[in-house]
């Protein structure tokens, strides 16, 4: 491939793309993301291939292993085009049906299509699918288009034309200014607008100046940036070039988590293409702009996410975190002017040049323009990736996008912005999404994840557990953090035991205050928010725990027993045989007794005892009812005659 | 170097640029605790009880007087009763460590910190990391080093390093403010060449 070397050569090389390409082919995309990767999508490309060649349509249709296509819940995805036929979980076996009748026969298999769980009404097309259908995917919604490993599919959606428009007709100053224009806030945490940190390195002196992609995403549930870089890895570079180009730097770093191998590698192959094409290197689209970006590979440290670790990390030192008075973007790495952002802010880059600031701050709120991308996890029914506009309330998200809470649970409260991101409860559910309306809940929207929980969890040990998540990614420097976390760890798990003593909250209340008034990095300032917000909207569950020795949610295995209601016990001898501590005694037309003694609490009682009899129960707060007598537990044939 | 005019307890001091704040204090004879710094050495802001309240376009927030540089008409205060709280929290939770450690006791009655507030911790080390950041800084060996991170993170000496830098430098241990370099020390000495009485010992 001959390199690019002017705007007006990528116009000539997108046509000729575009001219080899028929829109009316058919054209079968399968989601081959991380998550379907899991559910088996590797095996079904393979005999999609297998399929193809079988029936004689090698040449009649394209396939395209794209990135993730956010619905995760439903994988293997496979999207038929032009039609916009939408199939889930999509076995190696549906694979000759799907060839055979929808590619050869233009019918669609209603068996494979998404079932609306409101009307029960099959759909068809994926943007007609309510998961979809509520979202704005102005950052995403390439992912399910491209190949990531091809260049040209990129170049096909109209890939680095925002970069030709920056070095061609603007000036860097222009550049700067549309996004300051635009208002757009980091997306990595801290919400920051790029616009001023990107001035700020343009105006420092030094004339090496370097900017970074923080791919270190380490929040647990959360894979946005993850699915981002894996599927589309050149909109990041595209994003990342012009921000280098509008603050006068020549090199560029993509931090991202070893644990991301398919992201390291498809953003490797994007590296090399982009090179060779052009779009990295000398002399940029012929304009003279010198850039090139090495990917460095995370050892796995939850602080290098945050911006002073990670540039520590990247100088190959241990990564730890340092004091932020003077700010990276004037002396970041090795000393010199650093922009840092997130995989998405870099991913936005290119809308806004393309489409303008005006454009972009058509979405959002006052305070937060643009859209975000949710990992939706937890007690949800459509787990996925979403892509919304700012502004739009929880509520939306987690019912009408997320299809609210399966098993007809009760929802609870819903955590977002990572394990130091706050639980917001039910009665806050209308919240707007945006920057400053999460953290005035006392939560934060950090870089995007959002944990649904139902009425089954229990506050006090989802705080005990983000504390913990956090004490033991703390990198150990300052000791608010260290040893304060240390000590609001030891609290909590004793409260979840039901050894909680008075003044306990009061102590956790301290301790918080602590460490976030002087701990030395946002992970030590932020890290009580889990406390603080659990204990701000559900208090007394803390109280309980602590006064009581209940757990009002049933879930923290110290504070609960077991027990079979004698009344409803049918001897099935299900709980009997399935019991791993062999702890239920009882026989065939004997009512079964939990030996409390020998009960582990497992809960497979619980699990298995038949929903008609629903005899095991979980108690808490108070004592077990004594045992009925002996004599009393022989079910006599008088009830067999009663049925 | 030009002159900084900034004002630390009310008292207008002069400092030069580039100074922090807690070099200001100290050249103007006002103190300021610290437990992990060390003047011949790189501001590190890891113990965080040097903590100060600086006044800052009528914002009010909390630093760490080592690493915050001066500035012009900058207020400073370094006491007040957010700010000793946090120093007596600070107290309390390395107390938990080293509750023997002199250093520590004269600041503890100073904030009124209670030594027993929290269950006492296996490990005497309050990682000031002062013993790790003099050889290298000022001795350039790296003898001793810190592994792990967060609450397992310890000081240890690099048998190799040691046996052949150590013996005769020392010059770490009056750093540490607690006795855990000592015994940190001793461990290593014990690994690397084994009395004759336990080398029969582990023959027999």
């Amino acid at each position: 491939m001959p390199r690019i070397d002017s705007p007006a050569d990528l116009e000539k090389l997108r046509k000729s793309i575009l001219s080899q390409r028929d829109p009316d082919k058919p054209c079968i995309t399968l989601c081959s993301g991380s998550a379907c990767h899991a559910t088996g999508s590797g095996k079904v490309a393979e005999s999609i291939e297998e399929e193809v060649k079988k029936q004689g349509l090698r040449d009649e249709v394209d396939i395209r292993k794209t990135g993730c296509h956010g619905f995760c819940e439903r994988g293997p995805i496979i999207v038929i085009h032009p039609e916009e036929i939408c199939y889930f979980q999509i076995t190696p076996e549906d694979v000759p049906e799907i060839v055979s009748q929808t590619i050869k026969e233009k019918k669609v298999i209603e068996r494979l299509l998404y079932t609306d769980p409101d009307t029960n009404e099959k759909i068809i097309h994926e943007s007609e699918i309510p998961f979809y259908k509520n979202q704005k995917r102005l950052v995403f919604g390439s992912n399910g288009s491209i190949d990531p490993k091809s260049i040209d599919d990129y170049l096909a959606i109209g890939g680095y034309s925002a970069l030709a428009k920056a070095l061609s007709g603007m000036s860097a100053e222009q550049v700067l200014e549309e996004v300051k224009k635009s208002n757009l806030r980091g997306r990595g945490g801290g919400g920051f607008p790029a616009g001023r940190k990107w001035e700020g390195s343009r105006n420092a002196p030094e004339e090496t100046k370097y900017v970074i992609v923080n791919a270190d995403e380490g929040d647990p549930g959360a894979y946005m940036d993850r699915s981002l870089l894996e599927g589309n890895p050149h909109s990041i570079l595209e994003g990342c070039t012009i921000g280098a180009y509008a603050i006068g730097s020549h090199e560029g770093y993509i931090y991202v988590r070893q644990e991301y191998p398919l992201a390291v590698e498809n953003v490797n192959i994007a590296i090399k293409m982009a090179e060779e094409y052009g779009f990295l290197g000398k002399n940029i689209l012929g304009s003279g702009f010198d850039f090139t970006v090495r990917v460095h590979r995370g050892a796995g440290a939850f602080v290098c996410g945050e911006s002073t670790a990670l540039m520590t990390a990247l100088e190959g030192r241990v990564g730890e975190p340092r004091s932020k008075y003077i700010r990276s973007n004037i002396k970041g790495l090795w000393g010199m002017p650093s922009v840092l952002n997130n995989v998405e802010t870099w991913a936005n880059v290119p809308l806004i040049i393309n489409k303008g600031a005006d454009w972009f701050t058509q979405f959002g709120t006052d305070g937060s323009k643009g859209t975000k991308i949710f990992s939706l996890v937890g007690k949800i029914t459509n787990t996925g990736l979403v892509e919304v506009p700012m502004g739009m309330s929880l509520k939306d998200i987690i019912y009408k996008i997320g299809g609210g809470i399966p098993g007809g649970k009760k929802f609870k409260a819903v955590q977002t912005g990572g394990p130091s991101g706050g639980c917001i409860p039910d009665e806050l559910l209308d919240l707007e999404v945006g920057f400053d309306e999460l953290t005035k809940a006392g939560s934060m929207m950090g870089s995007g994840g959002m944990i649904v929980m139902d009425e089954d969890t229990c506050m006090v040990d989802v705080a005990r557990y983000f504390i913990d998540f956090l004490t033991d990614e703390s990198c150990g420097k300052c000791v608010p953090c260290r040893e304060g976390l240390g000590q609001m760890r030891k609290i909590l798990t004793k409260i979840t035991e039901g050894k909680g003593k008075e003044g306990d909250i009061k102590l956790l209340e301290e301790l918080s205050e602590v460490a976030k008034e002087a701990s030395l990095c946002a992970l030590g300032t932020s890290a009580p928010n889990p406390f603080l917000s659990t204990v701000r909207y559900f208090r007394d569950e803390y109280e309980a725990h602590i006064q009581e020795k209940r757990c009002p949610a049933l879930s923290c295995k110290e504070l609960i027993t077991f027990h079979i209601d004698p009344a409803k016990c049918q001897a099935c001898m299900i709980c009997k045989k399935k019991c791993p501590a062999e702890a239920v005694d009882g026989g065939k037309k004997k009512i079964h007794v939990i030996d409390q003694e020998k009960c582990t609490k497992c809960g497979t009682c619980f699990e298995v005892c038949p929903s008609r009899f629903s005899a095991v129960t979980k108690i808490s707060g108070e004592p077990v009812p004594s045992p009925i007598p002996e004599e009393e537990r022989i079910i006599t044939r008088k009830s067999k005659a009663n049925e | 170097m030009s002159e900084i005019l900034l004002q630390i307890d009310g008292k207008e001091i002069s400092a030069s640029e580039g100074m922090t704040v807690l070099e200001a204090a100290q050249n103007a004879g006002i103190s300021i605790p610290t437990l992990c710094h060390h003047e011949n050495l790189e501001p590190f802001g890891g113990c965080r009880i040097c903590i100060v309240e600086v006044e800052v376009n009528g914002w009010t927030k909390r630093v760490v007087s080592c690493i915050y540089p001066v500035a012009e008409n900058l207020v400073v205060r370094t006491r007040s009763e957010k700010i000793d709280k946090i120093r007596k929290m600070i107290l309390e939770l390395l107390l938990a460590h080293a509750p023997d450690s002199p250093e520590l006791q004269d600041l503890a009655q100073e904030y009124g910190a209670d030594k027993d507030r929290f269950g006492k911790e296996a490990s005497f080390c309050i990682h000031c990391g002062l013993c790790v950041r003099y050889c290298d800084e000022i001795k350039k060996k790296n003898a001793v080093g810190f592994v792990d991170r967060g609450i397992r993170k310890e000081i240890s000496f690099i048998p190799e390093i040691a046996a052949k830098e150590c013996w005769d430098c020392k010059e770490c241990f009056p750093l540490c403010p607690t006795e855990a370099l000592q015994a940190a020390y001793v461990l290593t000495k014990a690994l690397i060449c084994p009395s004759p009485s336990s080398e029969t010992a582990s023959e027999e």
